[in-house]
């Protein structure tokens, strides 16, 4: 697969916002750092050469336990959704579709392994979607190990699982989903959709979050077959897979967090291995034409005033999909994260504006976490508390989106203030798709320089 | 921080020759003796030569005394327009642009097909300081390269200068512990003949933002000229460091060029000047994105050029020039009047000098060369002194520790005009024994130029 890295790997560009000032004796270096995947120019990528090996390959699981005919139009929705899905793979993707039970069973094409996208494997795949019946029970795990199973049988660089489920994870203990997600994290990646609202924010949250998916809710199963589409036109759009961010800092040095803060917050700092000397890789998926934001702080020794050092470097790399933990790694971009010491205290007090707009949105997603788990526990006031800072938040940094879901969960008296009143009533619905969303944030915009000059 | 030292040979090292105490080239074989000091002595410390001033009090109120000696000529007669004068050994090169005078950090790796760079000097264990200057005279950071490496397929990297076991990235910092390395600007020193100029970055700058050019040439009635051009980077803009680096070398280039020509010295400064802000213009469109949330690369400029009988002072900024007479006794002047805030609020009646400089924006400058500047509007005067002295051309890192011209002349070393070197580096330290809160830049220009001194520039 080299020749894929070679002829479509994007161009990563690294830009770093930062204020490098610090005052005396301080240690802690902020940086929000911006990588922007460019390469395809929003091109389809051309068909590969099938001697190449299957560029992408997906794996959809559908949740087929008993309750998917609790309303049927769920498991009438579930298998709409997956043929619109599989309408839009494109030519030369390998893919499986998988029926998940309290057990994993492949429906199409079955035998170990994967097919090749091409009209009278899709027209196939659609046809066997037909026998999807539900009956049984819920074990995600399962339906993972399985995925992971078919995906390893193809070299591709792109590997990719859709998930979808309306339930509980009821039928294999929490720690048997923990190894299934270990054992998957840096296979494939994973998008999961809840339906309905019988299933745990958290389990499927868990599961985009450790396979660098994306998590939502569909509340109504007539919505799945765009939900489906879209996931599947994303995941078409991938370029690249298995990206690291590689963090380098001075001796001396201790990484706080490195966290994507952009498009949505996921905290990284756990999930690091070392590569040394002195850097560490942190996963971050696969990349089409798109940009994200990450979230470095760094403590460092502080030297006197009027020194300067680099407190961290940044660089995405990747792999040689074919051996994920070999060596060579290709470094695709490069940031210099700064720290200068002075005693110019304008200049070290200063809060970069990118620095400030994400630490504000991580605030925003965590306050909401801790509200809705305050309320659940029938702590009305700290619920309240956290809400209201939730809505001053998302207020202020134009986070409009998180702003209309948390106005169906309290009643907004004084945004500004975060003055609120928890609802009476709140829909279930309205509930979860709060509590799977808080994490998503808005980028900031760009404000104009002062404009005294001091020579 | 140490200060190189001179006059530390009592033979040359080239040719054997017994030497003076105030030569810095040997009379047989015109080795640069200060190059070679440092090279013997890498990095031992030792007292820079102090005069016997104690430094000056600087809390003192301004006085009056600024601009009133000695006063600008209404018109100096233009000379005689004369032909080119035939090209070197007249017109001395000027110091070339160091191509590695650029921000260390965007410096290219070098060149793996060279011979190894020179490394920075070892800086003995105990001097962790990473701005220890290093070498005044870039030739002296190149000796003759050490016996290559057999089939050198890389360079050697080159070690930290800062921490024990660390090694320089090709980004330019520490692989090891991060820190910065010494720049080439971070100290720097030259000397010509006629004029001695020294420029630290000081003690709470990590960039030495300011730049100077020194140079001597000659008119077309063979008589000397002397040019020092002295520019300090605006650090709220792009690259400050390269746009006083580009306003000092052009400024520098333009005289060189008109002087010998014959051009009127005022309209040649001012021409210098517009050419110096074209210079930095030039930067703003060189394609480099600009840094987020700051303005166009911006400096400030100031240059002088004496001649046997006249001094043509020029700039744009806050950077100034001095008068400092030899006499003892006799009365020195501030030659320049700041594009500033406090200059503004002075000149406008509203508040008194000591007023104006204790407000917070007494630095604000209200002109600069840049892509961003209103309006580039040079000032040149053009005098005539009656005695012999010598011109202190300075960034605010200097004159923020002599405001006015008393305290400037007080500093100043009463040799001055015959050890221009020794009082810049005098003069240097004077304003890091202060605070050093700036980078300090001075350029000392005897007056009047000499013959034989310009010449063996």
């Amino acid at each position: 697969m080299a020749d894929f890295v070679k002829s479509h790997a994007p161009r990563f560009a690294v830009d770093v916002y930062q204020n490098a000032y610090l005052p005396q004796d301080a240690q802690e270096v902020n940086a929000i750092v911006t990588v922007t995947a460019t390469g395809s120019g929003g091109l389809p990528v051309p068909a590969d050469d099938p001697a190449d090996g299957p560029r992408a390959a997906v794996v959809v699981m559908v949740d087929c336990s008993g309750s998917m005919d609790y309303p049927p139009a769920k498991m009438h929705g579930a298998r709409r959704a997956t043929g619109a899905a599989i309408d839009t793979l494109r030519d030369g993707v390998a893919f499986a579709v998988v029926a998940g039970t309290h057990q994993a069973a492949e429906v199409y094409p079955g035998g170990g392994r994967l097919a090749i996208a091409d009209d009278s494997t899709r027209a196939a795949a659609r046809t066997a979607l037909r026998h999807l019946r539900a009956a049984g029970g819920t074990a995600i795990g399962s339906w993972l190990s399985l995925a992971d199973r078919l995906l390893r049988t193809v070299p591709a660089a792109i590997r990719h699982g859709i998930l979808l489920t309306d339930g509980r994870n009821e039928h294999e203990k929490p720690e048997e989903l923990r190894l299934a997600l270990d054992a998957c994290a840096g296979r494939f990646t994973c998008d999961a959709r809840g339906v309905g609202t019988d299933w745990e924010v958290e389990e499927v949250t868990g599961i985009a979050s450790a396979l660098l998916g994306t998590a939502d809710i569909v509340a109504e199963p007539e919505a799945l077959a765009a939900d489906f589409t879209a996931m599947m036109e994303s995941a078409m759009g991938k370029e690249i897979g298995d990206v690291r961010l590689r963090l380098w800092t001075p001796q001396g040095a201790a990484v706080r967090f490195v966290k994507q803060v952009a498009p949505a917050v996921e905290d990284l700092t756990a999930r690091r291995t070392e590569a040394p000397p002195r850097s560490g890789d942190y996963p971050t998926g696969s990349w089409g034409d798109e940009s994200r934001d990450y979230h470095v702080c760094v403590d460092v020794p502080a030297p006197a005033v009027g020194h300067e050092m680099l407190a961290a470097r940044v660089a995405l790399i990747v792999r040689d999909p074919a051996e994920p933990g070999g060596p060579p790694a290709q470094i695709l971009g490069n940031g210099l994260v700064r720290a200068v010491w002075t005693d110019d205290l304008v200049a070290a007090t200063t809060i970069n504006p990118q620095v400030a707009h994400y630490t504000g949105q991580a605030e925003l997603a965590s306050v909401i976490k801790e509200g809705l788990e305050l309320r659940k526990r029938g702590d009305e006031a700290g619920a309240t508390t956290r809400l209201g800072r939730a809505v001053q938040l998302a207020h202020g940094s134009g986070n409009e989106e998180t702003a209309k879901l948390l106005a169906k969960v309290v009643d907004v008296e004084d945004a500004a203030a975060g003055t609120v009143r928890l609802k009476a009533r709140i829909a279930e619905a309205d509930e979860m798709t709060l509590e799977t969303r808080s994490t998503k944030t808005v980028r900031v915009k760009k404000k104009p320089s002062e404009d005294e000059r001091y020579p | 921080m140490t200060m190189p030292q001179l006059d530390q040979l009592s033979a040359c090292p080239g040719c054997g020759e017994p030497l003076e105490d105030d030569d810095r080239f040997c009379g047989v074989c015109g080795t640069d003796l200060r190059a070679a000091a440092r090279q013997q002595q890498a990095g031992t410390a030792a007292p820079a030569p102090a005069p016997a001033e104690d430094a000056a009090d600087t809390s003192g109120p301004a006085t009056e005394g600024d601009f009133t000696l000695p006063p600008p000529l209404r018109q100096a007669p233009p000379p005689p327009l004369a032909p080119p004068p035939p090209p070197a050994p007249a017109a001395p090169p000027a110091p070339p642009a160091d191509p590695r005078a650029a921000d260390p950090r965007t410096a290219p790796p070098p060149a793996p097909a060279g011979p190894p760079p020179a490394a920075p000097p070892a800086a003995p264990p105990a001097a962790a300081d990473p701005r220890t200057p290093h070498g005044a005279d870039p030739r002296a950071d190149a000796p003759a390269p050490p016996a290559p490496v057999p089939a050198a397929e890389e360079p050697a990297p080159t070690p930290c200068a800062v921490c024990p076991d660390g090694w320089v990235a090709a980004d330019g910092y520490c692989a090891s512990c991060g820190r910065a390395q010494p720049g080439e600007r971070d100290h720097v020193e030259r000397a010509l003949g006629g004029v001695a100029a020294v420029s630290d970055l000081g003690l709470r700058h990590h960039r030495n933002e300011d730049a100077f050019t020194v140079s001597a040439t000659a008119l077309p009635d063979g008589s000397p000229a002397v040019i020092a051009v002295v520019c300090d980077g605006v650090s709220s803009s792009s690259r400050p460091d390269e746009a006083s680096a580009a306003a000092a070398e052009a400024a520098q280039e333009f005289l060189l060029d008109r002087l010998p020509r014959g051009a009127d010295g005022k309209q040649a400064m001012h021409d210098a000047l517009l050419a110096a802000a074209d210079a930095v213009n030039a930067l703003a469109e060189d394609g480099t994105e600009p840094e987020p949330g700051r303005n166009s690369p911006a400096c400030t400029i100031v240059g002088a050029v004496t001649t046997g009988g006249t001094l043509v002072v020029g700039w744009i900024g806050d950077s100034r020039a001095y008068w400092v007479p030899e006499e003892e006794g006799a009365a020195p002047a501030r030659l320049t009047q700041d594009d500033s805030w406090a200059a503004q609020m002075v000149a406008a009646g509203l508040l008194s000098e000591a007023e104006a400089m204790a407000d917070h924006r007494a630095h604000a400058i209200t002109a600069w060369l840049g892509a961003d500047a209103v309006e580039v509007e040079p000032h040149t005067r053009l005098f005539e002194p009656d005695r012999p002295g010598v011109v202190i051309v300075c960034t605010d890192g200097l004159w923020n520790y002599a405001e006015t011209a008393e305290q400037m002349a007080h500093v100043v070393p009463g040799k001055a005009r015959s050890a221009p070197l020794p009082s810049a580096q005098h003069l240097v330290r004077h304003a890091l024994d202060s605070g050093g809160h700036d980078n300090v830049t001075v350029a000392v220009i005897p007056f009047p130029a000499e013959p034989d001194r310009a010449q063996t520039a």
